[in-house]
């Protein structure tokens, strides 16, 4: 296997973006990718998306992103694994390129969920469509049971839980206030999260991602041909990928997020590293509870140790492990088949130094996580600058 | 949408039929093809048990459109009392609650009935299945 870097990032700004189509938010962040590699072509195309059919009665995205982006015969594959689709587009492109099929690779996500349709409908899809969906539950109410759940097998006082999770919006809303892409760039408090409107109980409107607009792309190459480009070669050094139960009344345990563990075990070992290593981590919170159990699955913190350290600041910025310095999904927003190739492109601008305000002092490793469903598929992958 | 043929085909709708492994004896709601623990293929007919206890409950006060009506809805994961958990809503609760943490406990016990999930848009046919009730 040849090692990997990336040597471009583009997105568009994330948002309520009406007059913008799929095409467009796609094609403007591999553009923008493009020309900050540098480079003059491309072999091949990646394509994350989640459900562009249900959105927008598109499929085949593969063609038509290659068709608008001026790549006409070049080979595009569109990848879905629901809301873990741009990572796992991502971890293609690098098998791509490590495997010497291809030199310069594109890796895009992209979703419009701002269609008219009903997001949480089209979401839904990604739970099982017949023992899940068909009984009226949502995806704030899955992640809702796993919050009861938590708040149950770790015998935590409710007022206490409830603050806990604010913390979580108010942290990554923090972080999303110094992102300029950020679909809502605004501080807010325990009070905003804990007085907005119930969705699953214990989870409130300010515990849960938005529905956004967006897309993200990257560009990877061997790391040898990375030096003709570019100075700071960042590295892909670990990928890992896993799935697990569909349904989440199957899982073994209901709190713990064994399709994040096995992923990460895959990319620590790939990179020869431990979870003490990584400086920093994109994470993904698609609702409070899961920036919690995702932190926890991945060694950071024992099981049942995540809501405190939350409270105790360790995954500030300024903290031990900053998590989710872009503003996480709660904040930057959540165009689900694009979340996990915007949170590579946050790993790339901190660690090229150019994350301004939220920037990371000494950021040289970091990780990045993204997850389908209830936690039924995940990838994990680490960047390190070489 | 799913067409009605897709679902009202499907036995475990309406009845409570599962499939043991043969090999390790775990029991599949729904019933596979591949034993998820022992990789084994064979299989014997097996019937839920109807009664159990709340692992884990929320309540959805955003549901799909065709659960409007009945808003908030209830949800819980029950762990059957031979271990099996299926996900149902929880039925048959007051019509107005102030707090439903005090009336659904984690571990309270439940039995199994048959109810209306829902019906398909205006004035269309009802879908049935089963839902669980506090005892
Ligand atoms: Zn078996």
């Amino acid at each position: 296997m040849r090692d990997v870097a990336v040597i471009g990032i583009g997105m568009t700004k994330f948002g309520e973006l009406w007059n913008k189509s799929l095409r467009e938010l796609f094609v403007e962040a591999a553009l923008k990718a493009i020309k900050d590699a540098g480079v003059d072509h491309i072999d091949s195309m990646y394509v994350g998306c989640m459900t562009s059919g249900l959105f927008a009665q598109q499929e085949h995205l593969g063609a038509l992103m290659a068709d608008y982006l001026g790549q006409k015969h070049v080979p595009a594959y569109r990848v879905e694994s629901a809301c873990a689709s741009g990572g796992l587009a991502f971890r293609l492109g690098f098998i791509e390129v490590a495997s010497g099929m291809s030199d310069i690779v594109l890796v895009g996500g992209v979703e419009k969920m701002h269609t008219g349709a009903d997001s949480t409908a089209c979401l839904a899809a990604a739970a099982d469509a017949e023992y899940e969906s068909f009984l009226g539950i949502t995806f704030p109410g899955l992640y809702a049971m796993i919050a009861n759940a938590y708040k149950e097998k770790y015998n935590i006082p409710f007022d206490r839980f409830r603050k806990q999770l604010a913390l979580v919006a108010v942290k990554n809303h923090e972080n999303g206030s110094k992102n300029p892409n950020a679909q809502f760039p605004i501080k807010i408090t325990v009070d905003t999260v804990v007085n907005s409107t119930l969705v699953a109980d214990p989870l409130r409107l300010f515990d849960c991602s938005p529905v956004t607009d967006g897309a993200a792309a990257v560009i990877l190459c061997p790391v040898e041909l990375a030096k003709k480009y570019t100075d700071t070669i960042i590295k892909v050094a670990g990928s890992g990928a896993a799935t697990s139960t569909i349904a989440l009344a199957q899982r073994d345990d209901i709190t713990y997020l064994d399709v994040v563990a096995k992923a990460a075990e895959r990319a620590y070992k790939m990179a020869g590293v431990t979870p003490k290593d990584i400086d920093f981590a994109e994470v993904h919170d698609c609702f409070t509870i899961a920036e919690i159990c995702v932190t926890e699955a991945l060694g950071f913190f024992e099981p049942g140790k995540g809501a405190e350290a939350v409270e105790a600041g360790k995954t500030a910025l300024d903290g031990e492990i900053p998590v989710n310095t872009s503003g996480g999904l709660k904040a930057k927003g959540h165009p689900v088949g694009a979340t996990g190739v915007a949170q590579i492109c946050e790993l790339v601008e901190q660690l090229r130094g150019t994350a301004g305000d939220r920037q990371v002092k000494n950021a040289k490793r970091g990780l990045a996580q993204n997850m389908g469903g209830s936690g039924a598929s995940s990838t994990v992958h680490i960047l390190e600058v070489l | 949408m799913l067409t009605p043929r897709v679902y009202k085909e499907i036995p475990q709708r309406y009845r409570l039929e599962a499939n043991k492994c043969k090999k390790c004896g775990r029991v599949n709601f729904p019933p596979r093809l591949v034993c998820p623990n022992c990789g084994s293929q064979e299989f014997e007919d097996y019937r839920l048990p109807t009664t159990g206890k709340i692992l884990t409950y929320t309540v959805v006060r955003t549901p799909p459109v065709d659960f409007k009506l009945q808003k908030p809805i209830v949800l819980a994961i029950v762990e059957l009392e031979d271990g099996t958990r299926i996900m149902c809503q929880v039925t048959d609760l007051p019509p107005y609650v102030e707090n439903y943490d005090e009336i659904i406990k984690i571990g309270a016990p439940v039995e199994l009935v048959f109810r209306k999930i829902f019906s398909e848009g205006e004035a269309g046919i009802h879908v049935y299945g089963y839902k669980c009730r506090l005892i």
